[in-house]
């Protein structure tokens, strides 16, 4: 079996850091990634993007370029193109490539599979035309593709803004922006503010993308709730209540976004203790402050493990490389520590703004607790609030029973996009925490893995 | 809490034993440390095979089958029961043989539940078998159900009649007491005049408090599912020369077996896949069912089971302790026969005796001496 000191899994600005920091100090290291060119979701295409395309997506986006450059100096392994479909806690790793699945094992695993959008299912959310923000702006990042008949742009959450505004200044007709953000949360974000404003460059750019939009006359309708995408074939149109009355908007597409979640089903899947966490709603690794998980010779970094942005997971990323450099005899625990400083100081600040959105855009709790009896939570399986809510009636009290009872989260997404909101409406149901009900058991392969190439699979030389 | 019986182990035995000790008036209390069917019974391919059984077990899978045939009777849910027979394909000639001896032996003592068919029946229930195949044993009447779905429905027809089920209850150690047994749990103590011990992969934990260890091995046989695929197969293909247990559910998927077994830490009940050993698992299914290459593997798992050296299970009274009965060891093959050995431990509890012959499950047959 092939054998590597460091295998990192993920190319985005906490890969690249980690893999460019323990290459340069001497670990010998490879980086899967799934993308064909390294910088993950955050810098995707980043390397042969046109420059008036790269400009539209503003200097942020350019910073990825200098990542890039210093991991491509570096002398660090790159494996694009390729899926982890498995890892397990003796950090054996399954790994498709061209076709040709095989395995890999390492001392030391670094995951760093980044964030996803938070599904939030909502009446009508699997009509044709409706789609998520970050969706679009994959298309728009790596082809150029806006929408050519409108959008309504709908939830909470930086990203709205930021696509809305990507799409204005590409010519896009924006027929709506739709914040659901309950409106309390500007007061329970407050006290949190004093704080984020060390970090103001952030703020800054938020309101500078609403002020701007506004201004070009973008309809704007916040404290909405109970969005519902309706249509016969597709959408037609998008409903929700504002200010204490139905509102309807005509549109042929509708992007919702209601934040971004940890990508946490490869942790998971390796058995890597999580916990849930009630600011962010998600399931988070438990890590200690070198990123280290609960499994020996695991690491899991930037927002694969909490979401706090391109930034701060870059300062993550470095300093996992260092501990990795460290724990493998490259570096002595001095050098980690004085190399770290900095980092670990920049790494603090950029969290300041952290509370402060995380109150700003925390999706209503309803939204994901309380959705109504036929909204469907799992789109693969096709099974509605109302099922789960007969399954907990039954006697089945939690997310695994439910799911062996009722198949949800047993199709092909893997439950992907159910497993968020299962945890919520089980935990309100039983009006107990969610850690206590346990989260979905994911199982592998958790990228797609056919019979036949599970048949040819390359445990190429010996294990060790 | 006192109760007359208390069964360790929510499990597919404990609550089947449950199930017919309410029918007959007798309302058992059922701990179970985790959830009901949460190990083998809710996690295994829900196979209803009287096929191929070790001589032993013949007159209970008959016994069984009777019960499935008509399971709604028993607990008021179908179970998602289909009987679209069980199959056993011989690739040669001498596979063929090795079967015709064994249907032989079979009538010999009046079974007729096992037929041989030739390679044109074969073929016509399972078109997508690659060329080559030359018969098969096959029983019309065998079939599958869907295992969580099956053990949710004796747990519902367990408590409507009277049991009390409680999960995340682990019994710790046990006392013998006057007229019964004190069981020390996680959660207080429980005392019963009679005790069931159907804690599967546990189950020697609860045998050794009565001082009757057994050599039972906890091992985790893996599975996988596929994507939905249109239907093409009907009956569950199994195979003489390979490791193979193949079906198509009525969603579509397709589950794979083959007994391959997963790394299984006991300490922390937790399994990890073993890809090397699946990937013999999917060469087999590519030797068998070529169209199968490009489907894609959704789910991987393993149940952890309790296996016996004999490959059969302990199905008797304690050796050793009074008003103490064991129901353990199925060794991957227990789910069909679980209606039938609820009723006989139900049986030996009242009756002192059971009319179906269980002397070969007997736990002394481990005992030296």
């Amino acid at each position: 079996m092939a054998h590597h000191q460091l295998v990192i899994i993920g190319g985005g600005p906490a890969g690249l850091a980690a893999a460019t920091t323990a290459a340069n100090a001497g670990v010998e290291c490879l980086l899967i990634d799934e993308q064909a060119s390294p910088g993950g979701q955050v810098y995707r295409a980043i390397t042969d993007i046109p420059p008036q395309r790269a400009k539209l997506l503003g200097p942020d986006y350019q910073y990825g370029r200098m990542l890039v450059e210093d991991f491509n100096a570096s002398k660090a392994i790159h494996q694009p193109s390729t899926t982890v479909w498995s890892l397990d806690a003796q950090r054996e790793i399954g790994i498709l490539h061209n076709n040709q699945a095989a395995l890999l094992r390492a001392d030391r695993v670094i995951i760093a599979t980044g964030a996803m959008e938070r599904p939030v299912p909502f009446a009508g959310w699997t009509l044709p035309g409706v789609m998520t923000a970050g969706a679009g702006q994959i298309l728009l990042k790596s082809a150029g593709i806006v929408p050519n008949n409108g959008v309504v742009v709908a939830g909470s959450g930086p990203l709205l803004l930021l696509l809305a505004w990507q799409y204005m200044h590409a010519g896009v007709t924006i027929n709506a922006i739709v914040d659901l953000s309950p409106k309390r949360n500007f007061w329970t974000a407050l006290p949190h503010l004093p704080r984020a404003l060390l970090a103001y460059h952030y703020l800054i750019k938020g309101l500078k993308y609403q002020l701007e939009l506004k201004k070009a006359g973008v309809p704007f309708y916040s404290g909405v709730a109970d969005l519902c995408a309706l249509g016969k074939e597709s959408i037609e149109a998008v409903e929700f209540t504002h200010n204490g009355g139905r509102k309807r908007i005509e549109t042929p597409l509708l992007m919702s976004h209601f934040g971004v979640i940890p990508d946490s089903h490869l942790s998971r899947s390796t058995g890597c203790h999580h916990y849930w966490s009630p600011s962010q709603l998600c399931w988070r690794a438990t890590i200690d402050p070198w990123s280290n998980s609960s499994i020996e010779g695991i690491a899991v970094i930037g927002d694969s493990a909490g979401i706090g942005g391109a930034v701060a997971a870059r300062h993550a990323g470095r300093l996992a490389g260092l501990e990795s450099a460290h724990l493998l005899g490259c570096i002595g625990s001095k050098e980690r520590d004085e190399k770290a400083h900095q980092d670990r100081r920049w790494l603090a600040e950029d969290l300041h703004v952290r509370p402060f959105l995380e109150a700003l855009f925390r999706p209503a709790p309803n939204l994901l607790a309380e959705p109504e009896n036929d909204t469907l939570i799992c789109r693969c399986e096709e099974i509605t609030a109302g099922t789960i809510r007969q399954a907990i009636e039954d006697g089945h009290r939690d997310p695994n029973q439910i799911k062996f009872l009722t198949r949800c989260g047993m199709g092909p997404c893997q439950g992907r996009q159910c497993d968020n909101a299962i945890s919520q409406l089980v935990a309100h149901e039983l009006g107990n925490d969610i850690e206590k009900n346990e989260g979905y058991r994911i199982r592998p392969p958790i990228r797609p893995l056919t019979i036949e190439q599970l048949a040819d699979l390359h445990e190429a030389g010996e294990a060790k | 809490m006192k109760s007359e019986v208390i069964i360790i182990g929510g499990g597919l035995m404990g609550l089947s034993t449950a199930v017919h000790l309410g029918l007959r008036g007798v309302k058992a209390t059922v701990l179970e440390k985790d959830s009901p069917g949460r190990h083998a019974s809710g996690v295994n391919a829900g196979g209803l095979r009287q096929l191929n059984r070790h001589m032993d077990e013949i007159p209970l899978t008959i016994a069984a089958a009777e019960i499935w045939k008509n399971i709604r009777s028993l607990v008021d849910r179908d179970c998602d029961v289909e009987f679209n027979g069980q199959l056993r394909v011989a690739e040669t000639q001498e596979e063929l043989n090795t079967l015709q001896k064994r249907v032989g032996a079979l009538q010999a003592k009046g079974y007729s539940h096992e037929r041989i068919i030739d390679k044109d029946t074969l073929y016509r229930l399972v078109p997508q078998l690659i060329a080559g195949c030359v018969g098969a044993l096959y029983n019309p009447d065998d079939g599958s159900a869907r295992p969580f779905h099956a053990t949710s429905a004796f747990r519902y027809k367990a408590s409507a009649l009277g049991a009390k089920i409680h999960s995340k209850v682990e019994v710790q150690s046990i006392d013998k007491i006057t007229g019964g047994w004190q069981l020390n749990t996680n959660q207080g103590t429980y005392t019963a005049v009679n005790i069931v011990n159907c804690a599967g992969a546990w189950a020697n934990k609860i045998a050794c408090a009565f001082d009757e260890s057994v050599p039972l091995t906890p091992k985790a046989p893996m599975l996988m599912v596929t994507e939905r695929l249109p239907p093409f197969l009907k009956p569950v293909v199994g195979a003489v020369g390979h490791k193979l247990s193949f079906k198509q559910m009525q969603n579509g998927t397709v589950i794979i077996g083959g007994a391959h077994l997963a790394h299984l830490d006991m300490q922390q009940q937790k399994t990890e896949i073993n890809f090397a050993k699946l990937k013999t698992s999917a060469q087999t299914v590519s030797t068998f069912f070529p169209h199968m290459a490009n489907v894609r593997i959704v789910r991987a798992w393993a149940g952890i089971e309790a296996f016996m050296p004999d490959n059969i299970p302990v199905i008797s009274a304690s050796s050793k302790a009074d008003g103490v009965f064991h129901a353990f060891g199925f060794s991957a093959h227990g789910f069909q026969l679980s209606p039938i050995v609820g009723r006989i431990i139900s049986q030996l509890i009242l009756d002192g005796q059971t009319e179906l012959p269980i002397k070969p499950f007997d736990i002394r047959r481990f005992q030296s001496g």
